[in-house]
């Protein structure tokens, strides 16, 4: 098992044939994801690569029984995209676009929230299990399959963390990116709960950053109930409050969003909080066992 | 995008809130001239950033003379960064009970928030550390909004911790607060306004309702929307409406997400958290940072050069350190944009390149035909730049 996605998933792509869908549709594919259908308005019947075109979500659902979708949207038409996919009902959203309106994501994400669906993003990453399925954009050779599970709001120290482990022979279950927006959807706590259920995930490294108060939240979860092994890193220890590095939510607001904040309620949790992406390794090789090499 | 006061006010009289009679003035005769015309006045600093009132920014004046020595004063200030540039004029309010209304973005309940409270006048955060009962507060539904009886509703709350005197009042107050919620809220979501703040929000004796200062901030991945807006604001504020500082506004032309610091490492990084974790290394291994500086992803070569300019720009920095994690973005590009820019602009500062993913091979054999040295792990290049540039 895995979480979210695995090699039974359906994929569909929102936004296909543009620059950017296109290519990590390629790059997905050759991942080995189950990708059934493109959806670009305007565009249904076609075909790209022999994956088959439709003009809506609703079309495309249809006609592939898709049960994912990977949203590759330019950000004024992100949020129309979320809630086409929302309305349609299909289980799991993950959206990558950086830069939508925050206005726009706060009515998506409670229309998400209405149908019951999940939404992953968005300006995130993605999610990889490896050997099985990708949707994002997390780079295809750094991945290994093994035991630990990642869940982190930054893609690029997503890409870090799962190199290190892998280079030091530490597989991975599930590595997903929640994403550096002030709106988002899945949160720490709910990629947290799904790793608690998850068989193939021993121990979960958590890769928070300065800003907003999800990395608290989680911490008040894993006190509570969640018993596996936890490794955390909180990055910009050294950002000076009011100014957003870089990420929309990434800003401390007054005590709001303050990297000791989470750093201690992580602590007082319970959880290795490492200074360094080495040390992170490290702390899980206390926890685990390297992933035997003849997994791949 | 913050605006100024006076844009602010401008904006909530088109959603239909009241606001004192004023004018902008630039010059000290300007100020003289509207207090000649229009009788006793405030004269405030235009600056995006409170405590302006404690730094000297606002003065009472009741002639033209008082207007213009006041105005001259002001003008010359700098607040937190922020040199004045234009003053507003304004009416007095006649005495008035000083409440605060103010819509924002509530992160952990993924929604707006209305606020409201009887202790206007003060710092809202204040209130919020020492009082939190006296706020009363409404999360819209992202979809149905704001109703009459929701804004109601709100008044009530806010009565209920208070004197016993304006609870009696209810009915009035309810009355007279309601269209300004509902238009408060209405300017929030028309404008993308990530926070929409009166403080104070006088009411008269006569019941009207006046809003004495006003805050706006617009979200910058919607100004997309209100590019006629946009282009307005900047070209009265010059520019300077979101950036105090000369080199975040430098970037901000170059469209470079750039923050700058006080220290001597420059740093250059694709992706927000690596950078944000570049800057963390670097303190970690005693350097001090003097920017964030993210390229994002998939960078080509020009936009690396680009990046290389602005930091340099600033003549604190000793050294940089470049620190990529190639996903989308290709070691290589980035490889042959930072030779182009040493030689283009002759960068004898040190330089410590951290490269690995997609195309690490090339990129690393480029960097090293010209005489750069790569480094693969993240630590080691921080410890390298901070020796090379500590005692620079």
């Amino acid at each position: 098992m895995s979480v979210l996605v695995d090699r039974s998933s359906r994929v569909i792509i929102q936004g296909m044939t543009g620059r950017e869908g296109r290519f990590h549709t390629e790059q997905m594919r050759a991942f080995g994801t189950p990708i059934v259908g493109g959806v670009t308005p305007g565009k249904g019947g076609q075909e790209i690569d022999g994956i088959p075109l439709f003009d809506t979500v609703e079309e495309a659902v249809k006609a592939t029984n898709a049960n994912v979708t990977g949203i590759f949207v330019p950000p004024p038409f992100a949020a129309d995209a979320i809630m086409e996919a929302a309305t349609v009902g299909i289980p799991l959203i993950i959206c990558i676009t950086e830069g939508i309106p925050v206005l726009d994501m706060v009515r998506a994400r409670a229309l998400c929230d209405e149908m019951g669906v999940r939404l992953l993003g968005p300006n995130c990453p993605g999610i990889m299990t490896p050997g099985e399925c990708k949707v994002g954009i997390i780079p295809n050779h750094i991945g290994k399959k093994g035991n630990v599970g990642i869940v982190a709001r930054s893609g690029t120290l997503t890409y870090e963390v799962i190199q290190g482990l892998s280079q030091a022979g530490f597989g991975q279950s599930t590595a997903v990116g929640i994403g550096g927006d002030p709106i988002h959807g899945l949160s720490f706590t709910d990629v947290l709960e799904l790793f608690a259920t998850d068989e193939e995930t021993a121990a979960v490294v958590l890769i928070g950053e300065i800003g907003g108060s999800d990395e608290e939240e989680a911490a008040a979860y894993i006190e509570r109930s969640f018993h596996k092994p936890v490794v955390a890193f909180i990055s910009g220890r050294t950002a000076p409050p009011g100014k957003r590095m870089g990420h929309a939510g990434a800003i401390i607001s007054g005590t709001m969003g303050s990297p000791q904040s989470k750093v201690e309620a992580l602590q007082h949790a319970g959880v290795t909080v490492a200074d360094t992406i080495e040390e992170v390794v490290t702390a899980v090789a206390a926890h685990v066992a390297p992933t035997p090499a003849h997994i791949h | 995008m913050k605006l100024l006061e006076y844009q602010a006010k401008e904006q909530l009289k088109r959603f239909g809130i009241t606001t004192p009679m004023g004018g902008v003035a630039r010059t000290p005769k300007e100020a003289a001239d509207w207090v000649r015309a229009h009788g006793p006045a405030a004269i405030k600093a235009q600056v995006p950033i409170g405590g302006r009132g404690k730094a000297g920014g606002i003065a009472v004046v009741k002639t033209p003379e008082e207007a213009e020595r006041e105005a001259e004063r002001i003008l010359t200030l700098d607040i937190k960064g922020y040199p004045v540039s234009v003053l507003w004029c304004e009416q007095a309010v006649p005495d008035a009970e000083e409440w605060y209304l103010g819509v924002t973005l509530d992160r952990a309940n993924r929604s707006l928030v209305l606020m409201l409270s009887a202790a206007g006048g003060m710092e809202i955060e204040e209130v919020a550390d020492t009082a939190p009962e006296k706020i009363a507060k409404f999360w819209p539904h992202a979809w149905r909004g704001v109703a009459s009886y929701d804004a109601r509703g709100l008044v009530l709350d806010a009565l209920r911790h208070d004197t016993p005197e304006r609870w009696e009042r209810r009915g009035k107050l309810m009355s007279a607060l309601t269209p300004t919620i509902l238009a408060l809220y209405a300017a929030a979501r028309d404008l993308d306004a990530v926070t929409c703040e009166i403080n104070p929000l006088m009411i008269t004796a006569d019941g009207s309702v006046i809003a004495a200062d006003a805050k706006i901030e617009i979200d910058e991945s919607a100004l997309y929307r209100h590019e006629s807006l946009h282009r307005e604001l900047a070209a009265e504020g010059g520019g300077s409406l979101v950036d105090s500082d000369p080199f975040e506004r430098e970037a901000r032309k170059r469209n470079l997400t750039y923050v700058h610091l006080d220290g001597y490492v420059g740093c250059i990084g694709n992706g927000a958290g690596l950078v944000m974790n570049t800057l963390d290394l670097v303190k970690q291994h005693g350097g001090e940072p003097a920017n964030f500086l993210d390229v994002g992803g998939g960078a080509s070569s020009d936009k690396v050069k680009n990046a290389l300019e602005m930091v340099l720009m600033d003549e604190k920095v000793r050294g940089i350190f470049i620190n990529i994690f190639g996903g989308i973005t290709r070691c290589d590009e980035v490889a042959r944009g930072i030779i182009q820019a040493r030689d283009e602009l002759h960068i004898t500062k040190p330089l410590v390149v951290r490269m690995t993913g997609t195309q690490e091979e090339e990129g690393r054999k480029l960097l090293r035909e010209a005489g750069i040295v790569p480094g693969t792990s993240a630590a080691e290049a921080a410890e390298a730049i901070v020796s090379l540039t500590r005692n620079a």
